[in-house]
């Protein structure tokens, strides 16, 4: 029996649990607190007014900026800009990170040296991939536009030719008919090395679930009459299910917070035409005139996005992904 | 090695023997470096699996998870490009015949072990192969549903008149199901029979200890003159200062064989209290008394080695106590020690 026993009596189960439960919560509740929830109120808060650089005056503008930048024609193209990227960076990068896997998940020497190879742009830095592409992509300087030369193959303005994005009017029509008149190289190349970035976690990844199927069941496979295709498409594929599922979430996720390459390599032009939103959102806010009202809420808008989108990858995926 | 057609054929031995290789062999998910494999009169090493006409039921089922148990069951048929009905037809005809219709909906996950393994078996004879290859099958059950698992898959045997080669490291299995036995120990065959043959003439040292529980009581032992009934003094054997008298046929075996070390076998329900006419009898103290309800087994320490009896209950040994235990002539086995081959029939 300690003193402290009837004192606690008093108060109800509920609340006597709560208070248990509370100094183990408290770190996270911390740091959430500090670096998601105050920032996001504060991101609100910011939405309503429109201020000078420094904010030291700012005017109350309520909804209507709101209302102003979500329906301009510049948020609305980098929505498209940000959406094409991750198209361009997800779903190439899955198809070879899967492609990678499978062939270095055979059973053969020297195997190792390969799985390390295909895995290694998971190690290098973004600033150093950038830097990188950017010595093959310079379109009068590069490697790639040489190369091309001296195959006898036209040069390609890698990172400058912004093609249908130019233009704040681009509808998604014009982007998809665009591609094959016009191509936007700005983002292409953008894209590439994004995606070559992702090769390499997505393999990781895909090895890491191709790894946890069992041997037998493709053993099996063999023997009711599967060749290599139908054990791929039957077997492989929707046991890897899981692990693509996440592969495709977390280059989503990827691509909607891609920045560094884009400002190494394009600073998000020319004209907008590699602007995805996240570097819109630099630029707006932190680039002369500073206006971080705007920049506010167009965070806020990334924000409703990528709540929706991960809902609606979960929503899909669920009945389609087969998890043991 | 050669299977019959339609033959229960069970490759027995410890785990490492190369028993679920040569059925894997068999299968065609290894290859042989060396030596031919037929399946009837055609030769199948250079064979893809899938053309050998075999189905294989795995230890660990390796039924496809993100798949129904329908679709497991029909996945070989539709790789062979049967039509739909065909299909429909020989699914729900093979799940009859294993008791799993109700399930055909459900998802592996959510069935039983043993469901499991029928859903498994379904697969196999769904196709109607030439073979059905089983890797020990009933290892992951409980013990119950084994032995209920056991007297199916000999019925199953029955029904559908085809050839079964049966992988186990159990030899209640091997002697429950099997019309053959081929006992395998480090890579290399020992002996192929009968359950019978091969329990009541193990070829070898290494048969003669696998198969059976309580194991065979083997003596070092080496020949000797021994005391017939008549006094007369007649080739036998002596194993630990034990006179041990031989049969006739057994005793010229012996002496044609030359070995000059020997290891004598004895069945422990072949060791008795009152043996008349014994071929040796053996005194020792009791060492340990394990009483089984129907039998117990006595092990008596001798002076240099001790021996396993499977006696009636109705006797009372007690621990500690002094026994003498008899083995009658018929019932003598001999190994040669060095080449740790059979003497005798």
């Amino acid at each position: 029996m300690t003193a402290g026993m009837p004192a606690r009596r008093l108060l109800p189960r509920g609340v006597r649990e709560f208070l248990t439960a509370l100094p183990f919560l408290l770190p996270s509740m911390l740091l959430f607190g500090v670096f998601v929830f105050y920032p996001l109120g504060k991101s609100v808060y910011l939405g309503f007014f429109i201020s000078n650089p420094f904010r030291t005056r700012q005017i109350f503008v309520g909804f209507d900026q709101y209302r102003d930048v979500l329906t301009s024609s510049d948020f609305i193209s980098s929505l498209l800009v940000t959406a094409t990227f991750t198209l361009y960076t997800v779903v190439p990068a899955i198809a070879i990170g899967t492609f990678l896997a499978v062939i270095s998940n055979q059973k053969l020497p020297g195997i190792v040296i390969f799985r390390t190879i295909f895995s290694s742009t998971l190690a290098a830095s973004v600033a150093i991939s950038a830097v990188l592409w950017l010595v093959l992509l310079h379109p009068s300087i590069g490697v790639l536009n040489d190369g091309f030369d001296a195959v006898g193959l036209s040069r390609v303005n890698w990172l400058e030719d912004g093609g249908w994005a130019i233009g704040e009017r681009a509808t998604p029509w014009d982007m998809f008919t665009a591609w094959f008149i016009d191509p936007n190289w700005a983002l292409i190349s953008v894209s590439l090395a994004t995606g070559w970035m992702n090769i390499g976690l997505f393999t990781v990844i895909l090895l890491a679930g191709l790894q946890t199927i069992d041997e037998e069941l493709y053993e099996s496979a063999r023997i009711d009459g599967a060749g290599r295709w139908s054990e791929f498409w039957h077997i492989t594929l929707p046991m890897l299910s899981p692990t693509l599922f996440f592969a495709s979430v977390v280059g989503t996720i990827f691509a909607f917070q891609a920045f560094g390459q884009i400002q190494i390599l394009t600073q998000g032009g020319p004209v907008d035409a590699s602007n995805v939103l996240l570097y819109s959102i630099y630029t707006t806010g932190f680039e002369a005139p500073f206006r971080v009202g705007a920049a506010s809420v167009q965070a806020l808008g990334l924000f409703v996005i990528m709540l929706v989108l991960t809902f609606g990858q979960f929503r899909l995926m669920s009945g389609r992904v087969f998890y043991r | 090695m050669e299977i019959q057609d339609r033959e229960f054929f069970v490759l027995l031995g410890p785990s490492g023997c190369g028993k679920t290789t040569a059925l894997r062999l068999a299968a065609g998910l290894e290859e042989a470096n060396e030596g031919g494999i037929y399946i009837g009169e055609r030769r199948v090493n250079e064979v893809a699996a899938k053309d050998r006409d075999l189905a294989m039921v795995f230890q660990s089922y390796a039924l496809y998870p993100h798949m129904s148990v329908y679709d497991n069951i029909a996945f070989g048929l539709r790789m062979r490009k049967h039509s739909k009905d065909e299909i429909d037809k020989l699914v729900r005809d093979a799940a009859a015949t294993l008791g799993i219709d109700e399930l055909l909906k459900r998802k592996p996950g959510q069935l039983s072990g043993g469901q499991r393994q029928r859903v498994a078996l379904g697969r196999a004879i769904v196709r109607r192969p030439q073979a059905f290859l089983m890797d020990e099958p009933l290892s992951n059950l409980d013990s119950k549903m084994r032995v209920q698992m056991r007297a199916e898959l000999v019925r199953l045997h029955r029904e559908l008149g085809a050839t079964f080669i049966y992988v186990t490291h159990d030899q209640v299995e091997a002697m429950t199901m099997g019309s053959r036995i081929a006992v395998l120990d480090a890579g290399r065959l020992q002996q192929v029979g009968s359950p019978q043959e091969v329990y009541d003439r193990p070829t070898n040292l290494f048969v003669a200890s696998f198969i059976g529980s309580p194991a065979m009581n083997l003596l070092e032992a080496e020949p000797a003159q021994v005391a017939a009934q008549d006094n007369s003094k007649k080739a036998g054997a002596r194993a630990g200062g034990v006179d041990v008298r031989l049969p006739a046929g057994l005793a010229n075996q012996l002496k044609e064989s030359g070995a000059s070390s020997l290891m004598l076998g004895i069945r422990p329900e072949h060791l008795g209290l009152n043996v008349t006419e014994p071929a040796a009898t053996f005194d020792g103290q009791v060492d340990l008394v394990e009483s089984l309800g129907n039998e117990q087994h006595v092990t008596l320490s001798l002076q240099r080695a001790s021996v396993i009896a499977r006696l009636s209950t109705t006797e009372r040994i007690e621990h500690g106590s002094s026994l003498q235990l008899s083995v009658a002539p018929e019932h003598v086995q001999l190994f040669n020690a060095a080449t740790k081959e059979r003497i005798g029939p």
